[in-house]
């Protein structure tokens, strides 16, 4: 990674305005490519303004995690990795090829930052429970843990069972994001947000591609619970 | 004596106190046990409730941040049940942990089925780089689980009502040689060895005791076969007839050999009733397996 060795002169961030240049370096994916563009805005908005780790600090003990459970259509977060400079951008035209890293899930024992390989729905919030457990378990109460699933991969038993013992354990530490493109096939009685209301989070929902709403959303206070964000994007988008 | 499950809480509720890494993650089982434990480790013992999901998927993330999991129900809802999180919140997470299961193949046949995991070691074996131990006595079970928690691997631990009379020292993760003889080797996995002695008295043939069966030491067994007149081996396992019989094949891929699996039998049995009745009908007497071990070595 071109970042990881650079000592003097670290590579120029890219903005915004570059992850639709990155995002077509990508190709052979296009049946996720609607999962992809949902992330994107929400991706952006914690990489750029909210996650407290940098290409330099992946392996720090008290870096915030974040994990994406949706590890489908992974473009936008490769994409986002690229332009805040944890993958070199030159690794993105190879997605999904053999030599590559860069999957169309991702595998995080192949790549810096990230920190967990997913694509099959409902293990990322589990994970994130444990990790918010141990981080607390070792004094650790500075990092935040944040986990990014779908509204149907909120369909999955295991984000249930995930989500009610998160709020009866008061995991202040956690935050879900969910991005809501609709795409679920049963809804659920009172929306996402009543789920997580009734098992004792704190719940905003928001437009998923309001750059200003997602921040606010992102830094509101939620003493002693967890914080969810429901992040609403176009219809199976 | 105590059980396997019982040395189980008591081990690691002391290894909670010296060893600030470890955590313990149940699903309601064994609760009540650990309770001391809970209340001066309350962040280090925690009960998720009956969501087995959620209990291996816990296990996963406190091992992401660099703690050592104590993974701990039944069998059935420890492997079975979850086993898809068993196979990516561990291995394709990369990261390790302890699974500790209790119940085994039929340790309380009054509850039925639904509460009988024959098949767990043949699922784990399914998986890359899990050790899998499975003790043959309470003493022995203490030695394993210390060794797993002070590691960093994959480590499934199986423990049973079922014991043996006395514990065997464990030097090593290797088999041992019991006793030797020309005429076969038979290798007997955990609580199985009392069983196995009994069936194979005056018999002419090698006994391996085998309390850590993945890896399976092939070299072990190759030892064994060489020393004797034939390359005959039979594995008398606690769990899924057979389950380790492609490991033997493996390890005597070059030498013409026979092998013959002996252990609980693929089909519902759909009875209750007792645990040595239960032995029984699967052919793991001691009666039953001088009659199946003599046939085969006899011819």
């Amino acid at each position: 990674m071109t970042t990881k060795t650079s000592t003097s002169t670290p590579a120029p961030a890219l903005g915004h305005q570059d992850l639709n240049r990155l995002l077509a370096m990508m190709t052979g994916d296009e049946k996720h490519g609607p999962a992809a563009t949902s992330t994107l805005d929400t991706l952006w908005v914690l990489y750029d303004r909210v996650l407290r780790v940098t290409p330099a600090t992946v392996d720090a003990r008290d870096r915030d995690r974040f994990l994406l459970s949706k590890g489908h259509g992974p473009m936008a977060y490769y994409a986002v990795l690229a332009a805040k400079g944890f993958l070199a951008v030159d690794l993105l035209p190879g997605f999904g090829s053999y030599d590559s890293p860069l999957g169309h899930h991702p595998d995080g024992t192949l790549l810096p930052g990230v920190e967990i390989g997913s694509g099959s729905l409902g293990h990322g919030l589990p994970l994130a429970v444990g990790t918010a457990l141990g981080l607390r378990a070792q004094g650790l109460d500075g990092p935040r843990v944040w986990v990014l699933i779908g509204d149907a991969e909120l369909d999955e038993g295991s984000n249930h069972e995930a989500l009610a013992f998160a709020g009866h354990a008061g995991l202040g530490q956690l935050h879900t994001v969910v991005i809501d493109n609709g795409s679920a096939s049963h809804g659920r009685p009172g929306g996402i947000a009543a789920r997580f209301e009734a098992a004792g989070w704190s719940v905003l929902t928001v437009d998923g591609r309001d750059h200003e709403a997602l921040y606010g959303a992102f830094t509101a206070p939620h003493e002693g619970v967890p914080l969810a964000v429901v992040a609403r994007v176009e219809p199976k988008s | 004596m105590d059980t396997m499950r019982e040395r189980f809480i008591s081990t690691t509720s002391r290894l909670l106190d010296d060893h600030p890494r470890l955590a313990v993650v149940l699903a309601e089982i064994s609760r009540d046990g650990f309770a001391p434990a809970a209340r001066r480790h309350p962040d280090r013992v925690i009960n998720v409730g009956i969501r087995e999901q959620l209990l291996i998927g816990v296990g996963g993330g406190l091992a992401l941040t660099g703690m050592r999991p104590v993974v701990h129900t039944f069998a059935s809802f420890l492997v079975e049940r979850p086993f898809e999180q068993v196979k990516l919140d561990f291995g394709h997470q990369g990261v390790g942990g302890v699974l500790v299961s209790a119940g085994g193949s039929y340790d309380w046949p009054a509850g039925g089925f639904t509460h009988m995991s024959p098949g767990d070691v043949a699922l784990m074996d399914t998986l890359d780089g899990w050790h899998i131990h499975v003790p043959g006595h309470p003493d022995e079970a203490e030695a394993l689980i210390r060794r797993a928690a002070a590691g960093d691997g994959r480590d499934y631990v199986r423990l049973s009502e079922q014991s043996n009379a006395r514990p065997r020292p464990l030097s090593g993760p290797g088999f041992h040689t019991v006793r030797e003889g020309r005429g076969g080797v038979v290798i007997a996995v955990g609580p199985m060895l009392d069983n196995v002695l009994a069936a194979t008295e005056g018999l002419d043939t090698t006994v391996l005791y085998a309390t850590t069966v993945r890896p399976f030491d092939g070299a072990a067994v190759r030892r064994a076969v060489a020393a004797g007149d034939a390359a005959d081996v039979v594995i008398v396992e606690p769990y899924l007839a057979g389950t380790s019989t492609a490991a033997a094949n493996d390890a005597l891929s070059d030498i013409p050999h026979r092998v013959l699996g002996l252990g609980v039998a693929r089909r519902e049995l759909r009875r209750y009733g007792q645990l040595h009745e239960h032995l029984a009908a699967q052919g793991l007497d001691p009666a039953s397996l001088r009659e199946r071990i003599s046939a085969f070595l006899g011819r």
